[in-house]
């Protein structure tokens, strides 16, 4: 690889990097100002909602069990406290797909596109479970593969769920390439881009997101069999929103307009993502509000122009759960289902046992995924880490967990509560840096109805937002 | 006899970006430390820990670094014993027990 990498000459080559690595000119959606054509950027997949069924089925991806928790659902209804609340918990168990999660799906379509316009290999640089997918997807299709993660502080200790990551890529053949904490890791993944030619199966392609949209679709189909209704809310752990954004498409294309779509993250506030030393101070390397609030109000930070993860069009609520929380409902969901499930992945879940409480008995509650779980990624192991990092663990009420000092099991399920994230707060935030990024002299009515639609809004909102902006 | 022979599966670490060029933007913590990375590979020539040498990744690539790993194996386990799970799943089996029972007959 290219050794010696100045940070500001591989950044001027970044837009011809990605171009050559992607396959898209994204300058093909731009308007000049704030606005892109988000939707014409969607069909450049160049894939139907058919045509990705077709692909993942191929590949051994997708069609995963939707499962009734029952026992979940009987302790939610006793915790709800009132007659005729706690609605009936599915969970759509993505662990079962090849690699263990539903990334699978994002990562069926980027390769398959990848081998179709005829790269040697994907890179992809991530932490999470996507890393193991992309490497699953690539040694299907005879691909090479090289996973780009954060992974150690700079003492050289590392998350042990990210190891076991690690381990899964290498055990599909994947070459991991292994950082400390940093942003800087974009140059890295640039440079490896640049040098092997190979394509970006980035998580925020057009094809990554797309490729999500079978699962929403799916899961409306299988409620609709086993219950005679459509799911009345659904759940979604949020991180870089492409989970929820998939998800919220494929329910759209199901026919389930009026399905609530929640996005959960596990509580981090407080901690800098790109610090060294708060780096092993969490127990979740995903599904957390480091990326989930970033990423719902800023979308277009990831590694390609246009993200086609965006949550705010999608989502009707956002929520919060704290790490204590999500390790309990993942002890109680081996307890209770007989389902031992990586806690990551139960984040959804962890908030579903609070909503399902506000929802009545005959309504249905969808978690849209589970993730594997597997030496170091798993409650005990991550519970062992934490204690060495220093944190304390205890029983109390998860609201007193001071996150990166403490983690709070709550006492009793009666203390798991979900809580709101004032989502006109992010539209506002999101307005606020929609309009820094493009250090715009003056908003066009095409910038206000592209604002309007991100935000999931009206164009009068956008315009008092604005208002508001230039006032201050 | 050297710690690594030419073919050996090893790990290397490699500075990518000294302390003094990392991003302005990042906080003061990571700005102290370099940006570290590590990569494996099968070595190409005879060589001992700390040295730097090259390796041939599985997919191809050639990457250089120091030498700090030979045979390097996966040490991740489930962690120790925690009391405090156990009695959160005998805390949830009991809040359902006779729900349990009743579904079952």
């Amino acid at each position: 690889m290219a050794s010696d990498m100045c940070f500001s000459a591989v950044m001027q080559r970044k837009n011809a990097i990605m171009k050559a690595s992607i396959g898209i000119d994204y300058s093909d959606f731009e308007t000049g100002g704030i606005a892109f054509d988000y939707e014409a950027m969607m069909r450049e997949t160049g894939y139907s909602l058919k045509e990705m069924k077709k692909i993942q089925r191929e590949a051994g991806v997708g069609s995963t069990p939707l499962l009734e928790m029952r026992n979940l659902t009987h302790l939610s209804r006793k915790m709800a406290g009132k007659p005729g609340k706690g609605a009936r918990i599915f969970v759509k168990d993505e662990a079962s797909n090849p690699s263990g999660s539903f990334k699978d799906r994002r990562a069926a379509n980027a390769v398959y596109h990848a081998k179709r316009l005829g790269y040697g290999g994907v890179v992809a640089a991530t932490s999470g479970n996507y890393g193991a997918a992309v490497a699953s997807q690539a040694a299907i299709n005879g691909l090479n593969c090289i996973i780009v993660q954060e992974c150690y502080d700079s003492q050289g200790a590392g998350q042990p769920e990210i190891i076991e990551k690690a381990r899964r890529c290498e055990a599909y053949g994947a070459e991991v390439v292994q950082l400390t904490v940093g942003p800087e890791l974009f140059l890295t993944f640039l440079s490896i881009l640049e040098d092997t030619g190979y394509f970006n199966a980035s998580l925020y392609s057009p094809f990554g997101i797309a490729g999500v949209e079978t699962l929403g679709f799916e899961l409306v189909e299988q409620t609709r069999e086993l219950t005679g209704r459509i799911p009345d809310m659904v759940v979604c752990t949020h991180a870089g929103g492409g989970n929820l954004t998939g998800t919220a498409r494929g329910l759209l294309a199901a026919g389930a307009k009026d399905t609530t779509v929640v996005g959960a993250s596990v509580n981090l506030k407080g901690l800098h993502m790109a610090s060294d030393r708060q780096f092993n101070r969490k127990s979740f390397t995903t599904g957390h509000t480091g990326f989930g609030i970033p990423f719902a109000t800023k979308p277009d930070r990831s590694d390609v122009p246009r993200s086609a993860a965006r949550v705010l069009r999608y989502m009707d609520r956002y929520v919060t759960v704290n790490q204590g929380e999500v390790f309990y409902m993942t002890e109680a969901l081996a307890r209770l289902e007989g389902l031992e499930r990586g806690p990551a992945g139960n984040t959804s879940l962890a908030a579903a046992f609070s909503l399902a409480q506000e929802l009545d008995e005959d309504q249905i509650l969808v978690v849209q995924e589970t993730e594997y779980t597997g030496a170091g990624k798993h409650v005990q192991a991550q519970l062992t880490f934490a204690k060495k990092q220093g944190v304390q663990i205890g029983f109390g009420d998860p609201k007193d967990e001071v996150v990166g000092e403490s983690i709070v099991l709550p006492e009793g399920p009666h203390l798991i509560r979900a809580v709101d994230v004032d989502l006109d707060r992010l539209r506002r935030s999101y307005i606020r840096n929609a309009c820094q990024e493009a250090q715009c002299n003056g908003v066009s009515d095409q910038d206000v109805v592209f604002l309007a639609a991100e935000t999931r809004t009206t164009q009068t909102f956008v315009r008092e937002m604005l208002n508001e902006l230039t006032a201050t | 006899m050297r710690q690594a022979r030419a073919g050996d599966w090893v790990r290397i670490y490699r500075k990518v970006i000294s302390a003094e060029e990392r991003s302005p933007q990042i906080p003061d913590d990571t700005r102290a430390t370099e940006l570290g990375m590590w990569v494996k590979g099968t070595i190409q020539a005879d060589g001992d820990i700390g040295d730097h040498v090259e390796v041939v990744t599985t997919i191809g690539r050639r990457v250089s670094g120091k030498l700090i790993e030979v045979n390097p194996c996966y040490e991740l386990d489930f962690g120790e014993f925690r009391r405090d799970l156990l009695d959160i799943g005998t805390q949830v089996r009991g809040l359902l027990k006779n729900e349990v029972e009743t579904d079952g007959k």
